[in-house]
């Protein structure tokens, strides 16, 4: 047990994804305007991450060690993430039409999101078992939702401050995310996973 | 060259996998159009109006579901407010006057000897219930017409009157009883207002 909080605090705070290690920037820059957007890619990446990191490891484990084509994982992976992410579009535009509401528009972003291939690698590289594999996309995925919010709700308030004109928009935004990324560096050396 | 075979096969079966889950999947959870959309064009009144400021029923069923106000529909009045109010679990609100006032029911009627047979009119109507050819007297399938008043307008001539459906032995109802208490809480509101037209 104890190890799977140890990944959830490494994945989520120390390693962050998105500002520790530069993973799945496009939406961290690009959906962060509006704080109920940022929600909303957060709930569907949370689900895909999770889920394809299981798949991407069931179809690692079973498909391609055994056949020892382990130079095919990206590529695999990249075919596991799409269908995840389609048939998930589907199953959720049939049985809930709130929540495809919600997370509709989000779903076919994030099969081009890095970080859902990623946490899919990283799991491979760092032999992550089945349960570990969970925690590690869980984690990742919380940790990337943590960041985007907290980016999009310090956007929302930069909107409406004065900001000299040459900083306007993208670039005040890319200084933002820079000192959030320092900010997280601070959390280095909080455990050692 | 066995391992290269090897490769291929088992990327291939992996597709084809996958693409037999997503053929399945696509048949399976195919969804026709957005339901709540279907449900909330079959309370509106189909008189394609346009008096709410969309170009039809449809579109507007479509603005509802997308957090549009429930009470731009003066065709239907009152009782479609409380209808949608009730499906989409809202809180029913009286009519919305700047969108038109809500009338008694009526249907076009062309005085055929005016008739100059310019064929405006068949072109304003939303749900052709206007026959007629260039030249020619035009007249109203009266069953078939709403009641939208979109005719009166571009005649030139102002030859559409619109008429009350007059109550015949064939269209005659009882009225709907009272309810003596409010079952439910939009009850309150449908009570009051038949109340009030009694």
């Amino acid at each position: 047990m104890t190890d799977f909080l140890l990944i959830l605090v490494s994945t989520v705070l120390v390693n962050n994804f998105v500002l520790v290690q530069f993973l799945g920037l496009c939406p961290f820059m690009g959906v962060s305007n509006k704080l109920e957007t940022a929600m909303g890619m957060s709930l569907a990446t949370t689900f895909v991450l999770t889920l394809s990191s299981v798949c991407s490891y069931l179809a690692y484990t079973y498909l391609l060690q055994p056949f020892d084509l382990g130079y095919l994982r990206t590529i695999s992976f990249i075919l596991v993430i799409a269908v995840v992410v389609q048939f998930t579009e589907m199953v959720v535009k049939k049985t809930s039409p709130l929540l495809y509401k919600v997370l509709g528009i989000f779903l076919p972003l994030i099969t081009t999101n890095c970080a859902v291939l990623g946490v899919a690698l990283l799991n491979i590289k760092k032999q992550n078992g089945f349960m570990e594999s969970i925690f590690y996309g869980f984690g990742a995925a919380v940790g990337f939702s943590l960041a985007l919010i907290l980016f999009s709700a310090i956007r929302e308030r930069i909107a409406v401050a004065d900001v000299p004109t040459p900083f306007r928009g993208a670039a005040i935004g890319m200084v933002t995310a820079g000192l959030m990324s320092l900010a997280f560096m601070g959390f280095t050396g909080l455990v050692s996973f | 060259m066995s391992a290269v075979l090897i490769a291929i096969l088992v990327l291939l079966g992996l597709a084809v996998v996958f693409g037999l889950i997503l053929g399945y999947a696509a048949v399976q959870f195919k969804v026709e159009g957005n339901p709540i959309v279907d449900q909330i064009d079959d309370i509106l009144p189909q008189t394609q109006c346009g008096q709410c400021g969309y170009p039809g029923c449809r579109p507007y069923a479509e603005a509802i579901s997308n957090g549009d106000a429930i009470n731009k529909c003066p065709p239907g009045g009152q009782s479609t407010i409380d209808a949608l109010a009730d499906l989409l679990d809202v809180e029913a609100v009286p009519l919305d006057s700047e969108h038109g006032e809500e009338q008694i029911k009526k249907i076009a009627y062309i005085r055929e000897d005016e008739c100059i047979g310019c064929t405006k009119c068949i072109q304003a109507c939303p749900v052709d219930a206007i026959v007629g050819a260039a030249k020619q007297m035009h007249t109203v399938i009266t069953s078939e017409c709403t009641g939208c008043d979109l005719c009166v307008e571009p005649c030139p001539v102002d030859c559409i009157d619109m008429l009350p459906i007059p109550t015949t032995l064939n269209t005659w109802k009882w009225e709907q009883p009272v309810p003596g208490v409010a079952l439910i809480a939009t009850d309150s509101g449908r009570g009051s207002e038949q109340r009030g037209a009694a």
